[in-house]
């Protein structure tokens, strides 16, 4: 039965890839609905960054004092500076581990 | 022109820095699955049959919390649906694909291979081969996400809980996006789609992971005919 359902949700998942790849030709998209695609990234990352950051593993909001706030500024900048994404980790996970520990 | 094999090579180094985060979250998935008392190889098999990171962990999650098979699979598919999205903005640059090709490259459009592939390709628009660099993006994180979640299934969390690696994974996402917070539409966007994703995070099948970017890209919208 868990195998059946991880069947259809591969299947799902699947569709979700290839929709619109595979089955939306470019002329179907305007170029209003292009130019708001170019968004995307934008439009897609904070919603699993935001969670990720402020909300807890028990589904509460985090305290303000709490380590991942600082790591997650910590990264913004060096990350902004230094255009480098292995900095921008390491950055935020070392000042986070620092606020942690000590 | 670049040759097949360097931009293949090329979608491989651009995506590289982000094993930083996916090998121990692939290590993390892999052990959550053994430690809720699955059958190793379902765990293993969810890792090629739907082959993304979150909704895996929370499929996991659901079932051995007593949900339905159903309601796993669904969320599951909701999860995953912003790969909609990727697919519409990719669909540009792979217009000339067989249908044949381009129903083998979906299976490896993944959030990191995309956002790295979208950059390079916006920059090069003319070149002949770019899905290359979408599978050289895409087979990297296959192949590391197939080697870090068996490693979690075989050897269990060997990465202590305490170091909190689970955080590599906004990290990685900030490092996608902080460039362009350079243009303050872009930041509106963002702010928007975090705020949202906060406020509905509630919302039934972890559908915010959907909801706030369609809110975010109707603001997008609004923000574009403001701009005219």
């Amino acid at each position: 039965m868990t195998w059946l359902s991880i069947i259809i949700a591969g299947i799902l998942t699947y569709f979700t890839r290839m929709t619109m790849i595979a089955l939306v030709s470019r002329d179907m998209l305007g170029d209003r609905i292009k130019a708001v695609l170019a968004y995307v990234p934008s439009a897609v990352f904070p919603a699993i960054i935001f969670p990720a950051i402020f909300i807890n593993d028990y589904g509460t909001f985090i305290e303000m004092n709490d380590p991942k706030i600082f790591g997650a500024i910590v990264a913004i900048v060096v990350g902004y500076f230094s255009k480098n994404v292995i900095a921008t980790i390491l950055s935020g996970l070392i000042s986070y581990w620092i606020i942690l520990f000590f | 022109m670049l040759s097949k094999k360097k931009l293949f090579t090329k979608g491989m180094l651009d995506v590289a820095p982000h094993m930083l985060s996916v090998i121990p979250f692939g290590i993390i998935c892999g052990a959550i699955g053994i430690e809720l008392g699955f059958n190793p190889y379902l765990v293993y098999g969810m890792s090629i049959i739907i082959f993304g990171g979150a909704s895996q962990i929370v499929f996991l999650q659901l079932i051995s919390g007593g949900a339905s098979s159903l309601i796993a699979a669904t969320s599951v598919g909701v999860i995953n649906s912003r790969h909609l999205l990727y697919g519409a903005v990719l669909s540009e640059y792979l217009e000339k694909l067989s249908f044949i090709k381009k129903l083998l490259i979906s299976y490896l459009v993944v959030d990191q291979g995309f956002a790295e592939s979208n950059k390079f390709f916006k920059k090069n628009k003319t070149e002949q081969y770019l899905h290359y660099h979408l599978i050289g993006t895409g087979s990297t994180l296959w192949v590391c996400w197939q080697i870090s979640t068996l490693a979690g299934i075989i050897l269990g969390s060997f990465v202590p809980e305490e170091l909190g690696l689970k955080f590599a994974i906004p990290l990685t996402f900030i490092a996608i996006i902080v460039q362009d917070l350079k243009k303050i539409d872009h930041v509106i966007v963002m702010l928007v789609c975090g705020i949202s994703s906060l406020l509905f995070f509630d919302a039934p099948f972890k559908s915010y992971i959907i909801i706030s970017p369609i809110v975010a890209l109707f603001f997008a919208a609004l923000l574009l005919r403001f701009k005219k």
